[in-house]
């Protein structure tokens, strides 16, 4: 993108000055009291909590998921062994997209990448052994996130967990499916409507839980870059937040209960510079948009992953220090939660002792680095708050555009840029753009296109995840058995009832509950929903 | 189909690129169209979601020189046996020795699996990072344009 080899900029094109003094940020506006305040409080810049760290360490969360829910057990059990402190699950493609484990395009998919959940049976595999209480579990599914979420509370309520006690997080973030994830089962506007009835039926009877994470993580291993991350993800949430309050629900009702997800690339101080941005501009929309009054409406908590994107195959051992710069700047800029994606993953999911790094570079970090002692070590450096000011400035560009094409509302604006293509067109732009500044040598990633180039790019020594195939059939006849074990009869009406309670737009939460209970699939409740609403095809942009 | 003589050397490469199953990253397969495009070639991306029938119904009716398929599931040794399949029963591989239609793959593929791939008779294996200009140099070089 750059010509002029004087001229430096961060990696989503925000050009970079020579030098920045104290005299330089006073001269542009800056007001600290008006732009940073105080940690913990109104507009959140310097972070959500007032001590961070030295109250408490964010929650490490390694995500995992393979095989049946038993092999999937055993790997949290393992994680918890090592120092995790959350859990979180990978669904594999035939859950997030809806299917049953025995569906067609389901062949090679089962367990593959993720955890293969179609029943609640399933689900309570998955948790065996694991307090509900006490353990704070996330779950990584969109559009049938209503029916994974029925799946625990399911699991919850037999076994006498109360579901005022769950605390955790359903990602639900249906819109980002459309050019992030692209896990989608529904067109926009049913697949809103379902994540909107997660809010709705949470906000009364599961108080403690996260509604929605609402994700950039997607978008930028979609190809985006920090700016349309940080846009695009406030702009879902502002979507959210619109559709509950058409529901009538006042935002300090359940927007305490919504949730962030974001990725880290490599500019360091770019991405710190986006986690403040991020807070600073969802606690003024918050506030000054949706009326929120409590400080828990304005507060953004986030979760964060290294991006597994900037893993590379040559000299595999260099992406632990990839992870540990990414995880560094995710902790300068006060994430919650922290996942460090695995060294290997450029082969294929993480070994165990991918895992075990991944884990360590959070402890390091947290107890050998001294990061942690004091919320905000960065704030006030005139750099960090020039970035921020710059990526908070582009981001409400690309929000104000989306806005405009909703005449105001943002839900209807997003609506649109989803469906018009505009989002998915921007991000397939920045990542070709990305892609051709690696390939010129323009941006320069060490052993890929330096002169230390691994031609024979290889895993070597590494001892890979290896995947056992038997785990789908495994999972196949789990599912054949589960079927003939209920009434048929039973299964049919919960669907029937579904489909109705769909047709009446009425919340799908009881009728979906009902239906796991009497051991209805996912695949099935899902294929009820896409029979009332259609299937959203791709459109293919690029 | 790759004809033969002074055509083969002026018409643009006409390539087709779909994902098969139900894998969503899509980040790599549309850089590539876009790449492949640049370059001059013909592209018809088929989108996500395919069956390995639909992929060589298209490729038939398209008429296309390459199939490029993108796996990013984990699940190209169960799915790109298919593909070879289907393409043979319309028609468009085995029989036709040097007409055959190129079939290349690419995503998360560990290196283990690139030699058995290729002896399954996959054309070209790209894990994830190739860059597309290596890419569009095998396409040309081996279309002999």
């Amino acid at each position: 993108m750059t010509s002029d080899p004087n001229e430096h900029r961060t990696l989503s094109g925000v050009p970079v000055e020579s030098l920045y003094t104290p005299d330089g940020l006073a001269a542009a506006d800056f007001d600290a009291e008006r732009d940073l305040g105080k940690p913990g409080e109104f507009p959140f810049t310097r972070g959500a909590y007032p001590t961070m760290y030295r109250g408490r360490l964010w929650t490490r969360r390694q995500i995992a998921g393979f095989g049946t829910a038993r092999a999937t057990n055993e790997r949290y059990r393992f994680l918890l062994a090592h120092g995790q402190t959350g859990l979180s699950t990978d669904f594999d493609h035939p859950t997030l997209t809806g299917y049953d484990s025995d569906h067609e395009l389901a062949e090679g998919e089962v367990g593959r990448l993720g955890v293969a959940i179609d029943t609640a049976a399933d689900m309570g595999e998955l948790f065996d052994g694991i307090p509900l209480d006490q353990a704070s579990v996330s779950l990584t599914i969109n559009h049938p996130a209503i029916v994974l979420l029925a799946m625990f509370l399911h699991t919850a309520e037999r076994r006498g967990t109360p579901w005022a006690a769950l605390r955790g997080t359903v990602q639900n973030d249906s819109l980002k499916e459309f050019h992030g994830q692209k896990t989608f089962a529904l067109p926009p506007a049913p697949a809103l409507k379902l994540t909107t009835d997660v809010v709705e039926f949470c906000t009364e009877h599961v108080p403690n839980w996260y509604t929605i994470s609402i994700s950039g993580y997607h978008t930028r291993e979609a190809g985006s870059d920090a700016v349309q991350e940080l846009a695009f993800t406030i702009a879902q949430g502002m979507a959210y937040v619109e559709s509950a309050q058409r529901r009538g629900l006042h935002v300090d009702a359940f927007a305490p209960r919504l949730s962030h997800f974001f990725g880290v690339h490599n500019d360091f101080f770019e991405e710190i510079a986006k986690f403040r941005a991020a807070r600073r501009m969802w606690a003024r929309l918050m506030r000054d948009r949706y009326g929120a009054t409590r400080a828990e409406s304005m507060r953004m908590r986030f979760h964060t992953q290294t991006l597994g994107s900037t893993l590379v195959r040559q000299d595999p051992l260099n992406n632990i220090l990839r992870g540990g710069l990414q995880a560094l700047a995710a902790v300068l800029g006060g994430t919650q939660s922290l996942h460090v994606s695995g060294y290997d993953e450029a082969y294929d999911i993480p070994s165990e002792e991918a895992m075990r790094i991944s884990l360590a570079t959070q402890m390091i970090l947290a107890e050998e680095s001294g990061v942690a002692a004091t919320p905000d070590p960065l704030g006030g450096s005139a750099y960090l708050e020039t970035l921020t000011n710059r990526l908070e400035e582009a981001a409400m560009a690309y929000i104000e555009r989306i806005d405009g094409m909703g005449n105001g509302s943002m839900l209807d604006g997003v609506l649109e840029a989803v469906g018009n293509g505009y989002i998915e067109s921007e991000i397939a732009q920045a990542s070709y753009r990305y892609q051709q500044r690696v390939e010129s040598g323009d941006y320069t990633i060490v052993g890929v296109n330096d002169e230390y180039r691994d031609e024979a790019a290889s895993a070597g020594s590494l001892e890979l995840f290896e995947f056992d195939y038997a785990e789908e059939e495994r999972q196949i006849e789990r599912l054949v058995t589960s079927r003939q074990g209920r009434s048929e009869s039973d299964a049919a009406r919960c669907l029937r009832e579904i489909g109705k309670t769909a047709r009446a737009d009425g919340n799908l939460m009881p009728s979906i509950l009902s239906a796991v209970a009497e051991g209805v699939t996912e695949g099935e409740i899902m294929g009820a929903l896409r029979e009332e609403w259609g299937e959203y095809v791709d459109p293919g942009v690029f | 189909m790759v004809s033969s003589g002074q055509d083969a050397r002026t018409n643009p490469p006409r390539v087709l690129l779909a994902k098969l199953g139900l894998d969503g990253h899509d980040r790599g397969v549309k850089v590539i169209a876009r790449a492949l495009r640049d370059a001059g070639m013909e592209v018809v991306y088929l989108g996500m979601r395919v069956t390995a029938d639909q992929v060589a119904a298209a490729a038939a009716q398209e008429d296309v020189d390459v199939v490029g398929i993108s796996i990013l599931s984990g699940a190209h040794m169960r799915l790109m046996p298919r593909m070879v399949d289907a393409l043979e029963r319309h028609g468009l591989r085995g029989e036709r020795g040097a007409d055959d239609v190129m079939l290349l793959v690419g995503g998360t593929i560990p290196d283990g699996d690139v030699d058995d791939l290729r002896e399954m008779g996959i054309d070209g294996v790209f894990p994830v990072g190739t860059f597309t200009g290596e890419m569009v140099q095998f396409i040309n070089e081996s279309l002999g344009r």
